[in-house]
């Protein structure tokens, strides 16, 4: 191929520009308009003061510094941050032996269960939100069934509207998001290396922790990732579930935009969720490097 | 047992776990269904009895018919749209050979490492920036967006899946790009395109954290799902809803999960 290839100009050097230009068009409007203009908005928002208008007036740090002073937004963006990282880690642990059944032990059955894996990832987030507000309800399907056995004499309100049913509920409609990256990860390592961990004498175990686990970390990564960054994000299961103990930076951004109508705070809450976001995502990308270097 | 795949011994009792972790899955899922056939205003034990009452109140019904058309037509155009884009910006990014295509393919990714939250108050301010305001176009356009990384994802490894052969067979024959594109390169990849189509349909018809604001005065099915919540009389209408709500995601998601596995066994087993 390659000698064929150097015999004449490459294809890929005469693409023509107005093919390019019509292939370009419909991604370049969308990326460049719709994301990097329309997140440039939220800046130069954040910096504007409110006065009702659509872009604000004047420029000042004073929404960013409300933010900073206010220990309201502390606290909220610190229930955030810890209600993300347990629902991450919840997700990331559970789906890990999964993902290693998949990759390991699933034989004939792996496409069927890879299958069965993604096909919740498909169906509406609502819904699956929707139904744990029906099994935690106080009049719920949890309540009933403890009832019906005898395990307890009366409903209990402790499931819903609590900070525990974010973090179950969030884990439950995040988890096939963090199976199919760690699976890919696995599925990559190549076979020799765990036959040349046994061959040295490795027990499975050593072999498992030596080997497995840090091939597979950049896939960990990433799964941490796709799943912290919607749920850091959420406003939908706070507000169905949570309760007003469980607010969080989502819930927040949204009134801004919504009852309290003061968009240029808004803006300035999101770039801060950006930032954190960023920090989040440099910090993986440092790990990533570490762990790739044995790769 | 050992990290060989030839060793099925220690698999079984992962096995146990993989099926629970399943049914976890699975469960509070199919709770809708299960409560929407009970005669009882309340999703409770113990089952009061089979009923199809509360599909019943799904006919007839204006506001939710109106929802439902929103949706579909929201639904087919921004599919339409997200696939385009998808299409045409993951070629360019295999095969353009030009910065801009790779910087266009990076930040069409970009929305996965965005909250839901802050693309909708970006497209909010957009929108009323340029005038449409909230409206069924901005939703099209927030749904394109919110799609976008899936089509991509989904064109470019099929794309990548298709030997390098083919396409340079056709350019040395004397294909233009534009006729190498359309007449080689998209035939072989039809499956993928169809899939990207029906998982960005689904991804706008069960969408509900972006367009919670862009929509106008027209809302779509998962906004008047959530107008019913604040109703306890209307819950059993709501799981009735759910229930066909989720059976047509399940089908559509399988028909997409098969089309795009399917074909490229072929192309893989004669590459040219």
């Amino acid at each position: 191929m390659s000698t064929i290839a150097a015999a004449r100009p490459l294809p890929e050097n005469r693409i023509s520009p107005v093919f390019r230009f019509a292939m370009l068009l419909p991604g370049g409007l969308v990326t460049f308009f719709l994301i990097l203009f329309a997140l440039g908005l939220v800046v130069f928002l954040a910096f504007r003061g409110n006065d009702g208008s659509l872009l604000g007036v004047g420029l000042t740090a004073e929404n960013f510094l409300t933010v900073a002073t206010d220990p309201l937004y502390w606290t909220v963006t610190l229930r955030s941050l810890v209600i993300a990282g347990l629902v991450t880690l919840a997700t990331v642990v559970t789906a890990y032996p999964v993902a290693y059944y998949l990759a390991f032990h699933a034989g004939r059955r792996r496409n069927l269960l890879l299958f069965l894996v993604t096909l919740p990832f498909w169906t509406s987030y609502l819904l699956r939100v929707f139904a744990w507000k029906i099994v935690l309800a106080y009049n719920g399907v949890l309540n009933s069934a403890f009832i019906e056995t005898g395990l307890w004499s009366q409903p209990t309100l402790a499931f819903l509207n609590t900070p525990a049913a974010v973090v179950v509920t969030l884990a439950h409609a995040y988890a096939p998001f963090a199976i199919l990256p760690i699976y890919v990860a696995l599925d990559t390592i190549p076979k020799s290396l765990l036959e040349a961990a046994s061959d040295l004498g490795a027990r499975p175990f050593t072999s498992f922790r030596r080997v497995v686990l840090p091939n597979s970390m950049p896939g960990v990564l990433a799964a941490a990732l796709v799943v912290f960054v919607p749920t850091v994000g959420d406003y939908v299961t706070p507000a169905m579930v949570g309760g007003p103990a469980s607010t969080m930076i989502g819930t927040l951004i949204q009134s801004q935009f919504g009852k309290a109508n003061d968009w240029p705070f808004g803006a300035a809450l999101s770039v801060c969720v950006m930032l954190v976001i960023l920090c989040v995502v440099l910090l993986a990308r440092g790990a990533d490097r570490r762990f790739g270097s044995r790769t | 047992m050992s990290a060989r795949t030839d060793t099925n011994s220690g698999g079984g009792w992962l096995g146990l776990y993989v099926l629970g972790y399943l049914v976890f899955l699975y469960l509070p899922v199919l709770l809708i269904p299960l409560f929407s056939f009970n005669n009882s205003i309340q999703a409770a034990f113990p089952l009061q009895g089979f009923t199809l009452d509360w599909y019943r109140t799904l006919y007839g019904n204006p506001a939710l018919t109106g929802a439902l058309a929103n949706s579909l037509v929201i639904g087919v155009i921004a599919a339409f749209g997200a696939t385009l884009c998808g299409i045409t910006v993951s070629y360019m990014d295999l095969y353009g050979r030009s910065p801009l295509a790779a910087t266009i393919s990076a930040i069409a990714r970009l929305p996965i490492l965005i909250p839901g939250v802050i693309v909708g108050i970006s497209l909010l301010i957009l929108v009323n920036l340029i005038g449409l305001g909230p409206s069924r176009i901005s939703i099209v356009l927030g749904h394109i967006l919110v799609a976008l990384p899936t089509t991509v994802v989904v064109m470019r490894s099929r794309f990548a899946a298709i030997p390098k052969t083919i396409r340079e067979a056709a350019l040395d024959l004397g294909a233009s790009d534009w006729t190498t594109f359309r007449r080689v390169m998209l035939p072989l990849s039809a499956p993928a395109v169809l899939s990207a189509f029906m998982l960005s349909f689904l991804i706008s018809f069960d969408e509900f954290i972006v367009v919670f604001f862009l929509a106008g005065t027209q809302p779509t099915l998962p906004l008047y799902i959530w107008s019913q919540l604040r109703f306890p009389r209307s819950l059993p209408t709501v799981m009735a809803l759910g229930t066909v709500i989720l059976t047509v995601s399940f089908i559509i998601a399988g028909t997409a999960e098969i089309l795009r596995h399917r074909g490229l066994g072929a192309a893989r087993r004669n590459p040219a």
